[in-house]
């Protein structure tokens, strides 16, 4: 895989939820995704930046285009350096929270995205890689 | 307050005009609570045509509004879910499974002036 450009966001403030997935509707929209392809995508990073604020407090979102056996994709990869998440299995289960919310982040944000890797650690933080890639 | 809340006779329109962050959609569930006990009203319209992205959050907070609002005695209708946004919501597993909705402001002031009182 090719990273063609890429641009952090640092993930401090509830604030940044918004610029976060605006940046990414921006970037989607130049790639040439469709307006609903651009909206899973802009909710998908809303979720996913939501997690590093409710969960870890900081960390960055990277947005990335990349290409790969001649396809091209928008690649998200959130990270912190948070508490990590104990049973990566129920994180992934719908409806399941420990932070009071609905429990759709994370298997939610996995349904509007075509690849979805999770990789946590407790004590040293979690990433979450998310791509969607141009049909 | 970044939302604007109009009164027309006995309902709430809260028309939001921008994205807003999980703070000011809070205050807007505050703010409508106060206002539908301070102004009698007996409908709220929530208005969402604006907004690209409803997430799991600003659901859960329009969910909020609408029950609080009942609680308060006022019915609540969501108005302007974009057909893009309504998918994105369907796909994340989300719903707002009891509160009414409407296309538009138009059909939403219909649904409240027809629901019996």
């Amino acid at each position: 895989m090719v990273v063609l450009s890429d641009i952090t966001i640092s993930i401090e403030r509830e604030h940044d939820i918004v610029a976060a997935r605006q940046k990414g509707r921006e970037l989607a929209a130049r790639m040439g995704f469709s307006g609903t392809d651009q909206t899973l995508l802009a909710t998908a990073i809303s979720e996913v930046a939501r997690n590093i604020v409710s969960y870890a407090g900081r960390g960055t979102v990277v947005l990335s285009s990349v290409e790969e056996q001649g396809r091209r994709g928008l690649m998200i990869i959130a990270e912190d350096h948070g508490p990590g998440i104990a049973d990566v299995g129920l994180a992934m289960r719908d409806g399941y929270s420990t932070g009071g919310s609905l429990g759709a982040g994370l298997p939610g944000a996995k349904r509007l995205v075509d690849d979805f890797e999770l990789s946590s650690t407790v004590g040293t933080g979690t990433t979450v890689t998310l791509k969607k890639w141009l049909r | 307050m970044s939302v604007p809340i109009l009164k027309q006779g006995e309902i709430l329109i809260a028309s939001i005009q921008s994205a807003l962050s999980d703070r000011e959609l809070v205050e807007l569930r505050d703010e409508l609570a106060d206002r539908v006990g301070r102004l009698r009203s007996r409908g709220v319209v929530i208005d969402v045509t604006a907004l690209d992205v409803l997430d799991s959050f600003a659901t859960r907070t329009i969910r909020g509004i609408a029950y609080t609002a009942k609680l308060r005695g006022a019915k609540t209708v969501v108005v302007g879910i974009q057909p893009e946004v309504a998918f994105a919501m369907v796909q994340l597993g989300l719903s707002l499974d009891g509160i009414a909705t409407a296309l538009d402001l138009e059909e939403g002031m219909l649904l409240l002036q027809r629901w019996p009182k």
